[in-house]
């Protein structure tokens, strides 16, 4: 996003404004990203116009448990967020840091110099700004810069999309970033859905977003269309699925050797997919690749997990044998040590994790049962 | 002058071996020159790199060399997987890739007026190595200055010349023990740990530098303890798996510490919680 703005007036577009603005960043060169239907979820995609978006789609989601309806007021936002998340358009799952050619003394690198894509995110959560904010400490904000992150973070614009329907599985309240945003977006919309009218309010959060909004047909919001919007995100405050205990670091912290990790290993496949639907975890590996001829190599980055036995791989063997100190690494290092490390916490409260694992174990869950399990009920 | 650093710190520099020393049946010394230029490699005791063999990968490995000598950069690397592997059928000549120096160092400035206890085992001496140039360069600034070194074998006591060479200097003390003797071994047999309660410095003001296998490194910071050596004067040197060296990948986390970056040489008490608990 571009340089954020002091105050800014909420405007309120409808159906055919918001086709405006995707079409406005289109016609900027940018690539749209939203919410669009797929597989039987609702992932990102490209979104050329407003038909693209998932209208009058609500998904319902429980531990373990993801499925979507028709709804029929034709909401365009009305569902909680899906099993992708913005890191893959920011740190792909894979992807080629260098190539290397040998030389008749050595080698010499290249450096990937694939062309920065031009972004823009449509329908950024309040859980998902905070997870951008979180990444922007690891991979751009330390000693070193992850170069791929910090550019194309620089040229995405984040049109964010207040939650007026939170999740079954939801918690951002407790983590603090929604369900309203605070910072960090270009655009913020608020859906209002209503019977004779549908509209979004919208506020401008940057220079840039300002300028867009001044190219769509918009009209100021009245005091109505404000104060629909407040209840809807009261009322999306109170209807959060989960909770986070408050003092869930120092009860990890405290909680290391609880036998609680044997219990919870005795569930947990060890899959990975919490990690992967993660907005925040940034864990990759890297691997050397060469050619048949041995005279091209490339070195590729991929995702990684925490919950693989390799992960841990030092000569003499895997430091973090079992699931449950597996396990362990995953949720202290989420909830309490992110917070050594970055200053902030690592979960966002977006609830992806609980949805979709396997065997819909809980993390909010896990960690009052640490708590109980040590008396500091 | 230092070699400048790329600005994709994930990029590696390509330098040429000079010299390949053979140290022991499976440990090696390699000899580092950039092919590109570019003057002495800078860099602190305690500080590592990463090594890159051409289509094999990249492994992290401790400097060994001298910080103060202008000449080829130090690594001395045991061959234990595949690149330490690929590295080992190397040749002078031939060209590997370097990433660093990265992580933190042994705190030598700290331990100035104070009787310095270094505490290795095996390959361990290797990483301790530019910390002995360093104490031995500065000798009036520090106490007592002592080297305890645990190997396997006799035939698995690295550096063995330079030992020799250090033992018979009148300003400082080392000692060394075996697991298992062998051949014509008349020194001592057992764990380093064992000489840690015999040695003669003032527990009450030492610094003590700790780097070996964790299990070593555990009961040395345990007989420390009993001979009175504060956590908070106590280093060590941790290891964990690294792919990047520079605390984006996430493999080398040590509960809330990267050992890539605030790593890999801790101040004790900042890890103690966490050093005890297994498979953090």
């Amino acid at each position: 996003m571009s340089r954020p703005v002091a105050t800014a007036d909420v405007r309120t577009i409808d159906r055919e404004g918001l086709d405006a603005l995707i079409r406005a960043l289109g016609a900027q060169g940018r690539r749209v990203i939203g919410p669009v239907l797929r597989d039987g979820a609702i992932v990102t995609g490209p979104v050329t116009s407003v038909d693209d978006l998932p209208a009058g789609v609500v998904d319902h989601q429980e531990a373990g448990g993801y499925h979507l309806e028709g709804q029929g007021n034709g909401a365009l936002f009305h569902h909680g967020v899906g099993p992708h998340t913005w890191k893959r358009y920011l740190y792909p799952p894979v992807r080629t840091l260098w190539t290397a050619r040998r030389v008749r003394r050595g080698f010499e690198t290249t450096p990937n110099a694939e062309p920065t894509p031009r972004q823009a995110f449509l329908g950024v959560r309040g859980c998902d700004l905070a997870a951008l904010s979180a990444l922007d400490r690891v991979l751009r904000d330390g000693p070193y810069a992850d170069p791929c992150y910090a550019a194309c973070r620089a040229e995405a614009l984040v049109i964010a999309v207040n939650c007026t329907r939170p999740g079954g599985t939801c918690f951002c309240v407790s983590m603090g970033g929604g369900p309203k945003v605070a910072a960090g977006y270009d655009l913020a919309l608020t859906e209002l859905p209503g019977e004779d009218r549908h509209v979004l309010l919208v506020e401008a959060g940057s220079e840039a977003g300002a300028a867009l909004l001044a190219g769509l047909p918009s009209e100021p919001a009245d005091r109505a269309a404000l104060a629909a919007a407040e209840a809807r995100l009261a009322e999306a405050v109170d209807s959060m699925g989960r909770d986070m205990i408050p003092d869930v670091a120092q009860v990890l912290r405290d909680g290391l050797t609880s036998g609680h990790w044997d219990d919870v290993a005795r569930r947990c496949l060890s899959c990975a997919n919490c990690t992967l639907v993660c907005p925040t975890c940034f864990c990759s590996t890297v691997e050397d690749v060469t050619d048949l001829t041995g005279g091209e190599a490339r070195r590729e980055r991929r995702w990684d997990s925490c919950f693989t036995l390799d992960f841990s791989y030092i000569h003499g063997g895997h430091i973090r044998r079992g699931g449950d100190s597996r396990y362990r690494q995953w949720i202290t290092h989420k909830l309490a040590h992110w917070h050594d490390q970055f200053g902030t916490s690592g979960c966002t409260g977006c609830g992806r994790c609980i949805t979709w694992c396997p065997v819909g174990i809980d993390i909010t869950e896990e960690a009052k049962a640490i708590k109980n399990r040590e008396g500091r009920t | 002058m230092s070699v400048t650093a790329a600005a994709d710190p994930m990029l590696p520099e390509p330098f040429g071996i000079l010299r390949k020393r053979r140290e022991l049946s499976d440990t090696f010394t390699l000899e580092l020159s950039p092919l590109h230029g570019g003057g002495t490699f800078a860099f602190r005791p305690g500080q590592f790199n990463m090594l890159y063999v051409f289509g094999v990968g990249e492994i992290p490995i401790s400097i060994s060399g001298d910080p103060e000598d202008d000449g080829p950069l130090v690594h001395t690397i045991r061959a234990v997987g595949t690149v330490s592997g690929a590295l080992r059928d190397m040749e002078a000549g031939d060209v590997i890739g370097v990433r660093g120096p990265f992580g933190s160092a042994w705190p030598v400035e700290e331990a100035e007026g104070r009787d310095v206890v270094l505490v290795t085992g095996g390959v361990g001496l290797a990483p301790m190595r530019p910390v002995i140039h360093h104490l031995l360069a500065h000798r009036q600034r520090y106490g007592k200055l002592l080297i305890l070194y645990g190997a396997r074998t006799p035939e698995d006591v690295l550096f063995r010349k330079q030992l020799e060479q250090w033992r018979s200097r009148f300003d400082m003390f080392v000692d060394v023990t075996v697991d298992r003797a062998t051949g014509k071994w008349r020194g001592r047999v057992g764990v380093v740990t064992k000489l840690i309660a015999r040695a003669g410095f003032d527990p009450h003001d030492a610094a003590a530098f700790v780097c070996g296998p964790e299990v070593m490194m555990r009961f040395s910071v345990q007989a420390l303890n009993e001979r009175g050596v504060a956590d908070e004067r106590i280093h060590l040197s941790m290891e964990r798996n690294m792919k990047c060296a520079v605390g984006f990948c996430g493999h080398c986390q040590f509960g809330g510490q990267f050992v890539c970056k605030d790593g890999p040489v801790f101040r004790f008490d900042a890890i103690r919680d966490i050093f005890s608990v297994w498979e953090v």
